[in-house]
């Protein structure tokens, strides 16, 4: 074996975008020699694509808000499995996140009296998302990443973590990959924050980025720790569906919260038709009320475009697969129609949505101030992800902290557009600070250098086998097609089987892809590096969709149509056996406390 | 559908040579789906950088038929019928491999503009009061997705190789969203004018006519920071007081 480079921290955080920018700020703050490694160039991760804004009860736009009906409307949202103390921490915590990027420089958009502004979406009650026309999370990433390089953090820019490693029980370090250079390098660590993100590229249609392929769920998985509710996967309602080759890049939320409106092909507002129960009281009746909504008449309830993004996307679903959708397989959305209600339709749009509007210009030839654009699901995040303790976002194994999109709990079965955003911010800081004490009570964890050794053989065998061996990228069409079809927006049990065995075939052929070329920037090697992760992850998927046999958020079963009494009871959770097979457990959820049961029920009025 | 021929350009570290590639076209597909669709075909190797595909990363920067461009946001019908396409990576940095150079300098030269230092603020709640209008322009400085096309058209870097002495039209906007920013209160001008090339722009707008973002750099943030470097340092009664009073900033 080669002599590899060493590093040291105290803190490592893997994953720059918003909650490893913010965690690796705070455990910087907090005192400790902090490493951050990215897969990608610093600025690029996922969060630079967030659009529609980062929700937080700041109550300035409707003072009728505060941290109590965010709360309810959190868990209501994820139907009611969420981990309530992160709802509880996140609503509470979130308008100072807000502040705080304002303070290091962030410009939101203004309210008339020069505050932050706040904007309508899915779910959400009140007004409630700090946004910067259609590229909030731009404006995260860039405020974050420019207030972090005068911390004194370490950044590894395009870097890929392959592995984590132990001492005993925890880690004490990882094993990455400079893509730049061709080399492998050891960082030692104290603590390890995971902030990797999604695995929407486990799909097929996807606005995921390329980094999406669940390496942190599976790092974490292979390390010891608990995957919960991976079966919870967001189909985002509105995605791009023609021209074939921009199929999935999202249309944000925000679009509906301007006032867009849904139509199938004969014109009808479908979404009027089916509103469910638990949002009656809260949604308006007609079109002319909707309307007053986005205009900000507070007596207005919201229009039927806004719920909750698990029930847009189906009724979509529903109005194609009964042949009442678009010419390409979606149906429409306009926020053209506008004009008929204010004058200056087309710059206001393209003040609201200027990225909107340059991406159907530019990518679909549509001018979105004049006609409607198609849209369908895509997916987009994952709710479920790594199992962490809700106050410090340490997962199971000592030492391995997560937060993000990589991390499960705040959303339970459905994320509520917007709380993404924030979420990197609270639980990010928060990781961040409590991954810094834990590690300023510990010595350094010593490493298994054969452990490393085989690593590293592994990873390299793919560019012995050579070109000629299975292509990476053939095994990865087939796990993402597989994926779609089988484990999609709508699932059936024996689909479900046949996917499992698709996966397990799959990562037989996995093993035995090669690639060409060398070492330095080969974007085959890095594919069949990710493919591992892209597996487990797609399998862990699989089997907790499986298991659950009822229809809850994102998760809809064409065989289990409705929800089950005891579905709203257990968290699915995933684990590494001894054996090394997957297994997966029903887990009992925690008691909420009586106050948090107070808030919900006086919300529901 | 047709067939469409790309040159591509491979190598390694500012060694290499254009290859051929032809591949299948469909509607509405943009530089990076072809170069996608080479790579599982015929060129698994082949280095490309790119994360959204939807002109929000800015990772995609690459020279197309010698066009500063991002290859996400090009589609291939947009593009003059007769083939072939070249496709190249940025020339004003160093080249790492087949469409990727190593665009690292940009972040160095980040590191050392000052940070943003905002005034006390003057809102309860610890924020501050802005209205629309005010940041209107900073928000337009703010849309860049730092893909460095501009950085790489420029040729006081692309030609003169002034690396050392001149951050570049990227960074003229970070500095102007910063300068305009209400409530800063840094002051970068010194330092634009002493260290950081100002002067070497001579308006050609070239960056301008290729930021993805639309951005107007020359218009909106070059010019006036030349006018305020101008009003600071040159204006005959601010120079007296300036002697006068020996203050250093504004
Ligand atoms: C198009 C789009 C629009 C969205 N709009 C909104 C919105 O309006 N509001 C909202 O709240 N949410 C929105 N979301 C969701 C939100 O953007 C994401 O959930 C969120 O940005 C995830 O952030 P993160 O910090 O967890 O991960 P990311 O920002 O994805 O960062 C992951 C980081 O981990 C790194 N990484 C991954 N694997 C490895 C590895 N093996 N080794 C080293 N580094 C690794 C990556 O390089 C990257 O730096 C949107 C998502 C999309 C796709
Ligand atoms: S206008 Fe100035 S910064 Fe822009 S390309 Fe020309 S010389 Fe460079
Ligand atoms: S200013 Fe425009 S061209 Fe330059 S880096 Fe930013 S987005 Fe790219
Ligand atoms: S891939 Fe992000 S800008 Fe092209």
């Amino acid at each position: 074996m080669p002599e590899i480079a060493k590093l040291e921290h105290d803190v490592l955080v893997i994953g720059a975008g918003g909650a490893g920018l913010r965690a690796a700020i705070a455990a910087a703050a907090a005192g400790v020699k902090v490493g951050l490694i990215t897969k990608s160039l610093l600025g690029k991760a996922h969060t630079v694509m967030a659009e529609g804004g980062m929700a937080a009860a700041m109550a300035n736009v409707d003072d009728r808000d505060s941290w109590k009906v965010h709360f309810a409307d959190t868990m209501r949202g994820g139907q009611y499995l969420n981990n309530w103390r992160m709802a509880e921490l996140h609503a509470k915590e979130s308008p100072d996140r807000v502040r705080e990027l304002e303070a290091w420089g962030a410009l939101f958009d203004r309210t008339k009296d020069g505050g932050i502004l706040q904007r309508n979406f899915g779910g959400h009650r009140y007004p409630r998302l700090a946004h910067v026309g259609d590229r909030t999370g731009l404006e995260m990433i860039r405020t974050l990443q420019d207030h972090g390089v005068h911390q004194g953090i370490d950044v590894h820019m395009e870097h890929t973590v392959c592995t984590l490693l132990k001492d005993g029980d925890r880690v004490c370090g990882a094993l990455s990959y400079d893509r730049q250079k061709g080399e492998f390098k050891l960082f030692h660590a104290k603590a390890i924050v995971l902030a990797t993100g999604g695995v929407g590229r486990a799909f097929k249609i996807t606005s995921n980025s390329w980094e999406y392929t669940g390496d942190g769920q599976a790092l974490a998985y292979h390390a010891g720790a608990e995957l919960m509710d991976m079966e919870f996967v967001q189909f985002h309602p509105t995605g791009m569906v023609w021209p074939p080759s921009v199929k999935g890049i999202l249309v944000t939320e925000g679009v509906r919260g301007e006032g867009g409106v849904l139509r199938n092909k004969d014109g009808k507002r479908f979404m009027f038709d089916d509103i469910p129960d638990n949002y009656k009281n809260q949604t308006a009746d007609s079109p002319e009320e909707g309307w007053r909504y986005v205009l900000g008449d507070k007596s207005a309830r919201r229009p039927p475009e806004l719920l909750t993004r698990d029930h847009v996307a189906r009724c979509i679903q529903r109005e194609v697969r009964e042949g009442r959708g678009s010419p390409h397989g979606g149906v429409f959305l306009d926020i053209a129609w506008i004009k008929e209600k204010i004058p200056n339709a087309a710059e206001h749009i393209k003040k609201k949505l200027p990225s909107m509007y340059h991406q159907f210009m530019a990518l679909a030839d549509i001018d979105i101030t004049k006609v409607p654009m198609e849209v369908g699901p895509t997916t987009h995040y994952i709710m479920g992800g790594v199992r962490v303790d809700g106050d410090s976002q340490m997962t199971s194994v000592p030492g391995l902290f997560a937060a993000g999109e990589v991390a499960a709990g705040l959303h339970g079965a459905n994320r509520l557009g917007g709380n993404s955003l924030s979420d990197l911010v609270v639980f990010g800081k928060r990781a961040g600070d409590f991954a810094a004490e834990f590690a300023k009570k510990q010595g350094a964890g010593k490493i298994n250098q054969a452990e490393v050794d085989e690593h590293i053989r592994k990873a390299m065998a793919p560019l012995e086998r050579g070109s000629s061996a299975e292509s990476p990228y053939a095994v990865q069409a087939k796990l993402q097609d597989t994926m779609q079809d089988l484990v999609g927006i709508v699932r059936r049990e024996g689909e479900m089987q046949k996917a499992l065995e698709v996966i397990g075939d799959l990562k037989k052929r996995a093993v035995n892809a090669g690639v060409g070329g060398g070492r330095v920037y080969n974007p085959g090697w890095h594919t069949c590096i990710d493919l591992a992760n892209l597996l487990t992850v797609s399998e862990a998927i699989a089997k907790a969709a499986l298991d659950r046999k009822e229809s809850r958020g994102g998760h809809f079963r064409d065989d289990y149509p409705d929800k089950s009494t005891d579905g709203g009871t257990y968290n699915s959770i995933i684990k590494k056996g001894p054996d090394g097979a997957m297994q997966l457990q029903r887990r009992p959820l925690t008691p909420m406390p009586e106050e948090l049961k107070q808030i919900i029920e006086d919300q529901k009025k | 559908m047709s067939k469409v021929t790309f040159r591509i350009w491979r190598g390694d570290s500012g060694q290499g040579e254009f290859k051929d590639y032809t591949t299948e076209v469909t509607e509405g597909m943009v530089v990076l789906d072809a170069m996608h669709q080479i790579q599982a075909e015929n060129a698994q190797d082949l280095a490309i950088r790119w994360n959204c595909k939807a002109g929000k990363c800015g990772s995609c920067s690459a020279e197309i038929n010698g066009m500063p461009k991002l290859m996400c946001m090009t589609q291939i019908k947009q593009l003059p019928a007769e083939n072939p396409i070249t496709v190249e990576p940025m020339r004003a940095f160093p080249h790492m491999r087949d469409l990727v150079s190593d665009v690292s300098w940009n972040f160095e030269v980040k590191k050392k503009i000052k940070g943003f230092s905002p005034k006390k603020a003057d809102r309860p709640d610890g924020t501050w009061t802005m209205a629309q209008s005010d940041i209107d322009r900073p928000q337009e400085f703010r849309k860049c997705i730092e893909c460095f096309l501009c950085q790489d058209v420029c040729h006081v870097l692309r030609d003169h190789h002034k690396h050392d002495e001149f951050i570049g039209p990227r960074f003229f906007v970070y500095s102007a969203a910063l300068e305009m920013n209400p409530i800063d209160e840094g002051d970068r001008l010194a330092d634009l004018k002493n260290q950081q090339g100002l002067g070497y722009c001579n308006i050609t707008k070239c960056c301008t006519k290729v930021c993805p973002e639309h951005i107007h750099i020359t218009d909106n943030a070059i010019i006036p920071l030349k006018e305020r470097i101008v009003d600071e340092y040159y204006d005959p009664i601010k120079m007296v007081a300036n002697f006068l009073f020996k203050r250093g900033k504004k």
